[in-house]
């Protein structure tokens, strides 16, 4: 603990170090909003630099153009210091905070959410239903999902999980917000929230000027954030198919599983098409990208996301083409394990960025009004 | 000379000016382009990684602009900094190539921001890069690998055979080797000759030792001493550059723009004696925080202190270093070496002096002391509350004026007013024809391109 303690001491310092000289040149002012923010300041407590690491979306066009980059001996690397200071907000604002250490070691998500929840789920199916029980073939007609896990069980055992994991977004928004707005300044109203909004669904500050971002190497390209739109718009697209689906199941009373041309299906498919198109690019791109301006513990965290959300689709859709087949039993099971890794390793894990950058926007463009 | 040398172009110095120079020559045809650079890939660029912004003439809103620059204005700028030493024809030219360069710079893949925080005085004027002058290299160094240029790092030029004022081949030194280039034209863009101690020292004498060279360590003047071996002529004096206050606790070398001091309108500033020089509140810092650098020069052992007080802190752009703090005069003067009886006295009679009105940093505002020598003009307030704060100043050297003679080719002459064929200088080597002395803002970046432009054209049409 003592250790851990010294080390986000030794860290903050240097985020103090880089960002007065930053300060003091500025001249990366038209990059984003973390230096317009800066300027804002005279000084750098945690609080401000965890604000303004949460501002940064690693776009790497100040490491590029610094003139003090390494091995210039002021040695500034403003991404790379940014995004373990980014990192160690996400461990802050954990709840409960003991499980912020997953934030320093991704690998142990990794294999919980990959291998461990999904066998647990395999183990209680072949508990069950006994091998050939899941290997059994059931038509649409037999509410083939259902007869390996019924409604009602996957009703509650996702309930409860989403449950909590809506309740440590929430605790983790209230710490996050209390640490942003030491200082006083409120971060919520409707208008910021709308500025704010619209600056993630386009992803402003990662088109830059319309070129890009220089991103996997020195070359500015719109690569990244084209694949992050697949990857996030492929999540919303299978959270609407979800949401539909659950209309339809509720409301009409029309039980899953669904023809390949009703909405959740349509929904569902370009979803997955999308989680399997952005995080195949995102994880080229990151394969490729230069390691100079980059926190190692926070790609492979990046990495963990993108292999989860990439197994689920794959899941996902052979599930939607296999359904009638001795096959659907196992996906089934792996496709379930894999989404319930998800939403527990969201609150430990990259799917956090989300939250807090919107977070920082919103206190970002409220200072903007005021000054 | 070989009937087919090994290039058609070369260029001595990968900075503005020379990058300007290779990208032209080859847009204008010359095929086989070398840019020889000093200075290892991380650090390339000499002094141009460390810019900002450039001066550029416009009749109406253009890019970044608002508002029109008139070649006119431009013009009466010059005239006042350099107090008339500036070569009128080459300044009108590059006063009116500046609004291409600006446009040039853009379809290079150069990118421009408003003027930075802090700067705005500088808006309607200067366009900055975005990112600064690294990243308009790299946009340089792109184009220029895009479209085929040959770049050697590490590589200074030690040798350049001239014959008659023309010249046949260029020695490089690369670890230990010489290797020679014959070229058809030869474009020099190697910066001044600031980061060379030895030969401040024969212009200022041992006061130069205790400079700052604010840029790149690679611009040591080997390149204008070569030419001026060979006969080139010169103008400008040894001893005039653009120098102004940087933290005393800066780096030596390559600090750039951060080791700027920029309090010293706000309060008073001392010499080792504890006694003040100079009027701090002449004029808005960024129309004088140019000569402080020659002023602390003239000081004892050239070091100054910059004493503020608790009322102006946050009045300011951030300094790199922390300032020495104080809870009492004597404990400051303490910090920083100085005689407490002295510093008190100096700070006492500047407080009765001042004749208080209302103090508005944006203005030239009525604050002011009254029977003192030096008078502070403006902005004279006590300094009388804790804490107080101060930042040891030294000169820091931009870069040197003194260089090679050219005309409106960029063609270098040699002595008998002999223009070379086929050698053209371009940046801070010849920016001298233009600034005999002081500066404007920007206008650095301006002679470099327009005069870089000028010799990669000229350069490539001589060769083809
Ligand atoms: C901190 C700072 C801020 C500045 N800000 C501005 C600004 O905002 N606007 C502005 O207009 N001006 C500014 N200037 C001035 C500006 O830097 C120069 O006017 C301009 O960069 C000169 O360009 P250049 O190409 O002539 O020289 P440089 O950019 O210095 O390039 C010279 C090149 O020659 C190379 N070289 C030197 N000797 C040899 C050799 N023997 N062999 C091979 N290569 C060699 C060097 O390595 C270097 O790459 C600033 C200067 C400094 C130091
Ligand atoms: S990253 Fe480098 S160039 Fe950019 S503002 Fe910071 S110190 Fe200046
Ligand atoms: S990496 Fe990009 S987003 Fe982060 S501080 Fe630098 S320019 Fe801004």
């Amino acid at each position: 603990m003592q250790d851990k303690t010294k080390e986000t001491q030794a860290l903050m310092d240097e985020g103090e170090r880089v960002m007065n000289i930053c300060n003091a040149c500025r001249y990366c002012e038209g990059f984003c909003a973390v230096f317009p923010a800066m300027e804002r300041r005279f000084s750098f407590a945690s609080e401000d630099l965890r604000y303004l690491a949460n501002l940064c979306h690693d776009c790497r066009e100040c490491y590029y153009a610094c003139q003090y980059a390494p091995p210039h001996e002021f040695k500034i690397n403003v991404p790379k210091v940014l995004t373990r200071i980014r990192r160690q907000s996400y461990e802050e604002y954990t709840w409960p905070a003991g499980f912020a250490r997953f934030f320093n070691h991704p690998v142990y998500m990794l294999f919980l959410s990959m291998v461990i929840i999904p066998m647990v789920f395999i183990i209680f199916g072949v508990m069950e239903h006994g091998i050939d029980g899941l290997m059994q073939v059931y038509t649409d007609d037999q509410g083939s999902f259902y007869q390996v896990m019924s409604h009602t069980q996957m009703v509650s055992v996702f309930g409860l999980i989403g449950l909590y994991v809506l309740l440590a977004f929430i605790m983790g928004w209230l710490k996050f917000k209390r640490d942003i707005s030491h200082d006083g300044t409120k971060i919520t109203g409707w208008q910021d929230m709308k500025q704010a909004l619209k600056d993630i669904l386009t992803m402003r500050y990662l088109g830059s000027s319309g070129d890009g971002c220089t991103y996997p190497d020195e070359n500015q390209s719109l690569l990244r954030r084209n694949f992050h739109h697949f990857t996030f718009y492929g999540f919303m697209l299978c959270f609407a198919a979800t949401s539909v689906a659950t209309v339809y199941h509720y409301w009409l009373n029309y039980p899953a599983p669904y023809p390949l041309l009703s909405l959740p299906v349509i929904l569902g498919t370009l979803g997955g098409i999308g989680l399997i198109i952005g995080p195949c690019g995102l994880l080229y791109l990151k394969k490729k990208r230069d390691k100079k301006p980059s926190d190692e513990i926070q790609s492979s965290s990046d990495t963990t996301l993108l292999l989860i959300l990439l197994f689920i689709s794959i899941t996902g859709l052979l599930l939607m083409l296999l359904r009638e087949t001795a096959w659907m039993g196992g996906l089934l099971l792996v496709h379930l394990g894999l989404v319930m890794g998800l939403f527990l390793s969201m609150p430990y894990g990259k799917f956090v960025h989300g939250i807090y950058r919107f977070g920082a926007l919103l206190r970002f463009t409220s200072e903007g009004r005021k000054s | 000379m070989t009937s087919n040398p090994d290039y058609d172009v070369i260029v001595i110095g990968g900075g503005n000016a020379g990058m300007s120079a290779a990208l032209t020559a080859r847009e204008c045809g010359a095929s086989r382009v070398l840019v020889i650079e000093a200075a290892p890939e991380h650090s390339r660029g000499g002094n141009s990684r460390h810019v900002r912004n450039l001066r550029c003439m416009h009749d109406q809103a253009l890019g970044v602009f608002q508002d029109s620059y008139l070649e006119s204005e431009y013009w009466e700028d010059l005239l006042q900094v350099t107090g008339g030493r500036t070569n009128e024809d080459l300044a009108r030219l590059t006063i009116r190539e500046s609004e291409a360069c600006f446009r040039w710079m853009m379809q290079q893949g150069v990118r421009f921001q408003p003027a930075l925080g802090g700067t705005l005085q500088l808006s309607r004027t200067n366009a900055f890069f975005l990112g600064g002058g690294k990243a308009l290299l790299n946009s340089y160094y792109r184009k220029a690998a895009a479209i085929g240029i040959d770049v050697i790092y590490e590589s200074p030029v030690t040798g350049i055979t001239i014959e008659d004022g023309k010249v046949q081949s260029v020695d490089v030194t690369k670890d230990g080797q010489v290797k020679t280039f014959q070229t058809r034209a030869l474009v020099i863009a190697s910066g001044g000759f600031q980061a060379n101690i030895d030969w401040l020292r024969e212009a200022w004498g041992p006061a130069a030792d205790n400079f700052i060279i604010r840029g790149s360590p690679f611009d040591d003047g080997k390149v204008l001493r070569l030419l001026m071996d060979a006969g080139a002529t010169i103008t400008g004096d040894p001893d005039q550059c653009h120098a102004i206050a940087v933290d005393a606790r800066a780096p030596k070398f390559d600090a750039g723009i951060v080791s700027r001091v920029d309090c010293v309108s706000l309060g008073i500033v001392v010499n080792q004696e504890a006694k003040r020089f100079y009027d701090e509140g002449e004029d808005f810092w960024p129309k004088r925080y140019a000569i402080w650098g020659r002023l602390i020069a003239a000081q004892p052992d050239q070091i100054a202190y910059a004493i503020i007080d608790a009322k102006s802190s946050g009045l300011y752009l951030p300094p790199l270093t922390p300032s020495i703090m104080g809870n009492s005069i004597e404990e400051l003067a303490k910090a920083l070496s100085l005689d407490p009886t002295t510093l008190k006295q100096t700070i006492n009679s500047f407080n009765l002096a001042i004749e208080m009105g209302e103090f508005d940093h944006t203005i030239l505002d009525n604050c002011h002391t009254s029977g003192l020598t030096p008078e502070k003009t403006h902005w004279a307030r006590t300094i009388d509350s804790p804490p107080f704060m101060a930042y040891p100043l030294r000169p820091g050297i931009t870069f040197t004026y003194m260089g090679v003679v050219v005309n409106e080719q960029a063609r270098v002459m040699f002595n008998d007013n002999k223009l070379s064929p086929n050698i053209y200088a371009a940046g801070e080597i010849m920016a001298g024809n233009i600034l005999g002395k002081g500066y404007l803002a920007g206008l650095g970046m301006t002679i470099g391109t327009t005069f870089g432009r000028i010799s990669g054209r000229e350069a490539a049409s001589h060769a083809g």
